[in-house]
């Protein structure tokens, strides 16, 4: 195990947000690390941090204090240029309200993170993105407009656009918060499929129905870690296959009472 | 190549909000348009002066009462001078470089009592030489002579205008008229010369010997304007300017150390005097012009405000997925430069149309030239710049956290 590359170390980070005279303590000393391949879901109820610690990890905000680690950089001691670049790079965000440019195809908002790529590793853009879009399913989708796409498909466009740089890190806060809970199924499929092709997964969740497709659960109160766990997780494909099965099976029903009813 | 790209990022902002960029631009559209067609006006105008000035002969030099006011200090209350006849005589008898002197008298709006009814046009007393140095014509009679002159006769050339109002098509020559309850003969009808290209009639005047028209019409104290006087050559113009000065100078009585009473100018020097009035009035157009140019950039940087605060996500999104701040100020500001730019171009478009129109169905001059459309195009993308930092700056300060969070 030992020689499976740490994606993310975090080391006692504490993160505190002064509102005029009072100071809340959204993170009180966190230490965990994320290894090369991990599906983690981040639990805890409403307040208790998990948004705070996300931004942190994703490069989007600085701790108060303590230090962080991605791909062994320190990420806290960068500057905000080169704190952009490693979200460009290196991470992949979903958010839960999906953060699609409006009026712009799915090929061109999965396309956006290479327009601010200075590494320039990806020369096709537009090729990239249709792969990238092909992995998540929406390969006869590119063209379509965010307003011509369901829940799911928006979410499935936010996680090709996340995919598009090769990320050593998929970063999801509440990526199924949004969507029914066939879609969420549906999504987390996708994200268990992703996780099995190697990329590392780290999702904000409080619904134990979403945790339980995770690897390993990690439960923050009060901006502390109080449970880290490893588990099998069930499997999202095979829940969605018995959900469709019971939903044609109604619709089956309900065709044969409408039948009888004749 | 980071460039590129942004500019194809802000080309399809602009494409995908057609009516924001529309109005984003109008300010532009209509302050560059605005501009173009006053320089145009001001410069149409400079234009009819200096052909008007043209259309006073050839090899002329015109003397005008008063001191030239170069220095800028005025020479005081017991400098008021007049011309008169007399001083004409002195020029034609002394001047070896001049050809033709004649003094000018003249009075706007008399009453002009003949034919069908009356009329109201200007009077010009002079010489026959007048004829001569203003290369006038008659199509029907004759000029008056120099014994008419001398004698003081009560004789009228009409121009073309007075004869269609009075007269229609009937030959006036031997008719009476009324000039100011005075009443004289027709001896001739003057060539018409047509209008200027801004619709100034040039034949609606009479003229008659100044003798009559000092002593019968304007009254024996009235102003003489000018005396005009032209050369055989042209080389012989600033000889004939510095002869006349001696001798005036000579006839007022003038010491060493008193300034000149009177200006002797060529058409050259009378030109400059009136370029320089348009050349302000066409800078005050264009300053007012500009003012609105102004207020169309007020407005580009008024709606990047607002589509700042409307696309806070968006810029949230961009900065989630890696833009740098530096890369957000680049994509508002190319943006806010294109606008400013196309509404600039617009703007020419309108500025020329609008010009050629006014030329067209006011009979105005106008002249646009290359020089001003560039500047309109330079002015534009300045004003963009200028007016777009601000706010692309405040998009690009934005905290991608809080900017994400934005509903
Ligand atoms: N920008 C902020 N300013 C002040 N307080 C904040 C800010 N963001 C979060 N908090 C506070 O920090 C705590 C943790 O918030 P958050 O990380 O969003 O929790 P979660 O995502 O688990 O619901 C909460 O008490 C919240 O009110
Ligand atoms: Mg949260």
């Amino acid at each position: 195990m030992s020689e499976i590359k740490e994606v993310i170390r975090v080391l006692d980070i504490r993160k505190t947000y002064e509102m005029g005279k009072t100071k809340v303590h959204a993170l009180q000393g966190v230490d965990f690390s994320v290894r090369e391949g991990e599906m983690v879901a981040i639990m805890g109820a409403s307040g208790s941090g998990k948004s705070t610690l996300m931004n942190i990890i994703g490069g989007l905000d600085y701790p108060t204090s303590g230090s962080y680690f991605l791909d062994d950089i320190e990420i806290n001691k960068l500057s905000k240029n080169q704190l952009a670049d490693i979200r460009n790079q290196k991470i992949g965000f979903v958010f839960q309200g999906f953060n699609l440019l409006a009026r712009t195809s799915a090929l061109e908002n999965t396309e956006l993170p290479l327009l601010y790529d200075r590494s320039k590793r990806v020369k096709k853009h537009s090729e990239a993105a249709r792969h990238s879009l092909e992995r998540v399913g929406l390969g006869d989708r590119v063209d379509h407009f965010p307003n011509e796409l369901s829940g799911g498909q928006q979410q499935r466009v936010a996680i090709a656009r996340a995919l598009v740089t090769n990320p050593s890190l998929v970063l999801a806060d509440e990526p199924t918060g949004n969507l029914d809970s066939k879609t969420t199924v549906e999504v987390m499929s996708l994200f268990q499929e992703l996780n099995a092709e190697g990329v590392t997964i780290l999702l904000v969740t409080h619904e134990d129905e979403v945790a339980r497709y995770a690897k390993r659960i990690v439960e923050l109160r009060d901006g502390k870690i109080i449970r880290d766990i490893q588990q099998t997780p069930d499997i999202a494909a095979q829940d969605l296959k018995e959900l469709l099965a019971t939903r044609a099976n109604d619709q089956g029903i309900e065709e044969l009472e409408a039948a009888e009813a004749d | 190549m980071q460039a590129l790209r942004l500019v194809k990022v802000a080309g399809k902002s602009i494409i995908k909000n057609k009516m924001r960029t529309l109005l984003t631009m109008l300010g532009i559209i209509i302050g560059v348009g605005a501009v173009i067609v006053m320089v145009a006006i001001g410069e149409g105008a400079q234009f009819e002066i200096e052909q008007q000035i043209q259309n006073l002969g050839t090899n002329m030099v015109v003397v005008t009462p008063g001191a030239a006011q170069t220095s800028g200090a005025s020479q005081g209350a017991s400098s008021f001078s007049r011309l008169t006849p007399e001083d004409a005589k002195k020029i034609k008898n002394e001047s070896i470089y001049s050809a033709n002197v004649s003094p000018v008298f003249s009075s706007f709006r008399a009453q002009i009592v003949g034919g069908e009814g009356n009329w109201r046009a200007t009077i010009l007393g002079v010489t026959p030489e007048y004829q001569v140095i203003r290369n006038w014509d008659t199509t029907s009679g004759r000029f008056f002579d120099a014994r008419e002159e001398r004698t003081g006769a009560k004789v009228v050339v009409l121009g073309k205008t007075i004869v269609d109002q009075l007269y229609g098509d009937r030959d006036p020559v031997g008719e009476r008229v009324i000039v100011n309850r005075v009443p004289m003969q027709v001896i001739g009808v003057l060539e018409s010369k047509g209008q200027t290209a801004d619709g100034n009639d040039q034949d609606d005047f009479i003229v008659l010997p100044y003798t009559t028209a000092r002593n019968r019409i304007l009254g024996r104290w009235s102003f003489m304007r000018q005396i005009l006087i032209n050369t055989y050559t042209p080389e012989d113009i600033p000889l004939a300017q510095e002869e006349v000065r001696a001798i005036l100078r000579e006839a007022h009585g003038l010491a060493s150390w008193e300034a000149d009473d009177f200006e002797v100018r060529n058409q050259e020097q009378l030109s400059e005097a009136a370029q320089g009035t348009t050349e302000v009035m066409t800078a005050l157009l264009a300053a007012i012009a500009s003012i609105s140019l102004l207020v169309g950039g007020i407005g580009i940087m008024n709606i990047m405000l607002v589509s700042v605060t409307e696309r806070t996500r968006e810029i949230g999104i961009r900065m989630a997925i890696g833009a740098r701040g530096s890369d957000v100020l680049t994509q508002f500001l190319i943006e806010s430069i294109v606008m400013s730019i196309l509404g600039g171009a617009l703007g020419i478009a309108l500025g020329v149309g609008g010009s050629t129109l006014l030329g067209s169905t006011m009979g105005w001059a106008t002249a646009v030239n290359t020089e001003t459309v560039v500047i309109a195009i330079a002015f534009s993308g300045a004003v963009g710049i200028f007016f777009g930092f601000y706010p692309a700056r405040k998009a690009a300060a934005l905290n991608p956290i809080d900017a994400l969070r934005f509903e």
